[in-house]
């Protein structure tokens, strides 16, 4: 599973960056991503559910998140 | 999956100040232009209205902080539309925790209340500070020309209200009484000898004295801004208060790096809080005391700290 760090890059780069890391894989395909707390993870994960992607889970580790997004084609 | 779709690619570098705002349909985002003080060259208007209708939505939105936003831009014209607006001379605006872009009225060229060059003053800091980074929350600065006081600037994070300070010549004066009239304050009262008198304490140092003069025996002896900080509105609203009086259009920009320098060191830690809050958790003094540093003659000698606006009344 492909692992994208987004931790310490502001919006809205973080939610640029996931999607362009969703369009480079297939269908039914698993990425994580690792968010920053505060804005980052109030918005990414629901902004990608909202295109349409699966959210498989979000977790908090240590001071940042892990959101899993199982990528879903349009 | 379609081959242009696998080779999208943007210029981070054009995200890093913000001002691209998720919407709610899928792909689409808002972009946010900076206009400092809302003045729009009529040539860069008809650059937005040309790149609005080939990338943008149906209309555009005037923003209440004198911006313009393009609506429902889609990620992937990113690119397309920055080199574009770049060709009329048109940037993008920030957003998220940094120096915003400046507000201001139409200043003194044209409009007669106007007494300071409120347009400069916004150019000026939104080209030396716009986009910087506070590391805790947004940072607003207005501008107002006069203490009319269109933009409300004390309901920014620094607030700067135009500002003059009248000195009469008693022998120019004819004791028409015009100025005593025109003082919304009670600052001048014509007395019994027909001189007037003058209380200090009451000018807002509004000018209309000056203004209203036929004899030009009023002078404007002192001019630059009335500084007020720690203001927002939003949901728990701070009306900024004094700090300094008289603060040379020179100096703004200094000014407020100052402010910026104590706001980061003293809110380290504090998570996503405006600079009014922290003035209110550490006390008015300390900020007054490094302002003192630097603009010794203008910092006011004693203040209070912001003032909360109830916004439940009634309930």
């Amino acid at each position: 599973m492909q692992t994208v760090d987004l931790r310490g890059v502001c919006c809205p780069t973080n939610f640029v960056k996931a999607k362009l890391a969703l369009e480079m894989v297939d269908a039914g395909e698993v990425v994580e991503f690792l968010l920053d707390d505060g804005e980052a993870v109030k918005n990414v994960p629901k902004s990608l559910k909202g295109e349409g992607h699966k959210l498989l889970g979000l977790k908090e580790s240590d001071g940042y998140y892990v959101l899993t997004i199982e990528k879903v084609e349009d | 999956m379609s081959e242009d779709v696998k080779k999208t690619s943007i210029d981070f570098n054009n995200l890093k100040a913000g001002g691209f705002i998720k919407e709610r349909g899928k792909d689409l985002f808002t972009v946010r232009l900076r206009v400092p003080g809302g003045r729009m060259p009529v040539s860069r208007l008809k650059k937005i209205a040309e790149v609005a209708e080939k990338y943008g939505g149906e209309f555009v939105h005037l923003s209440v902080r004198q911006s313009i936003e393009l609506i429902n831009i889609n990620f992937k014209s990113f690119d397309a539309v920055v080199a574009e607006l770049g060709e009329g001379d048109q940037k993008v605006a920030s957003c998220g925790a940094r120096v915003r872009v400046p507000t201001a009225c139409g200043g003194c060229e044209y409009n007669p209340n106007g007494l300071v060059d409120t347009q400069r003053s916004a150019l000026e800091v939104d080209r030396k500070l716009f986009g910087t980074e506070t590391g805790h929350h947004k940072f607003k600065v207005g501008f107002a020309g006069c203490p009319f006081d269109c933009p409300k600037s004390a309901t920014n994070d620094v607030g700067f209200q135009g500002a003059i300070w009248p000195e009469l010549d008693g022998d120019a004066c004819i004791s028409c009484g015009l100025c005593a009239k025109s003082c919304t304050e009670g600052a001048i009262k014509m007395g019994e000898d027909g001189k007037l008198v003058f209380s200090p304490d009451n000018c807002n140092y509004c000018g209309d004295c000056v203004k209203v003069c036929p004899s030009e025996a009023w002078k404007t002896v002192k001019k630059g801004y009335t500084v007020r900080i720690g203001g927002k509105w939003g949901r728990h609203p701070l009306v900024g208060t004094l700090f300094a009086t008289f603060l040379p259009e020179e100096r703004v920009v200094d000014f407020i790096a100052c402010v910026l320098a104590w706001y980061k060191e003293k809110a380290e830690g504090a998570g996503r809080v405006r600079i009014g809050d922290i003035i209110i958790k550490e006390g008015p003094d300390s900020l007054l005391s490094r302002l003192r540093g630097g603009f010794p003659e203008y910092v006011v000698g004693k203040t209070i700290p912001p003032q909360v606006i109830a916004t439940q009344v009634g309930k």
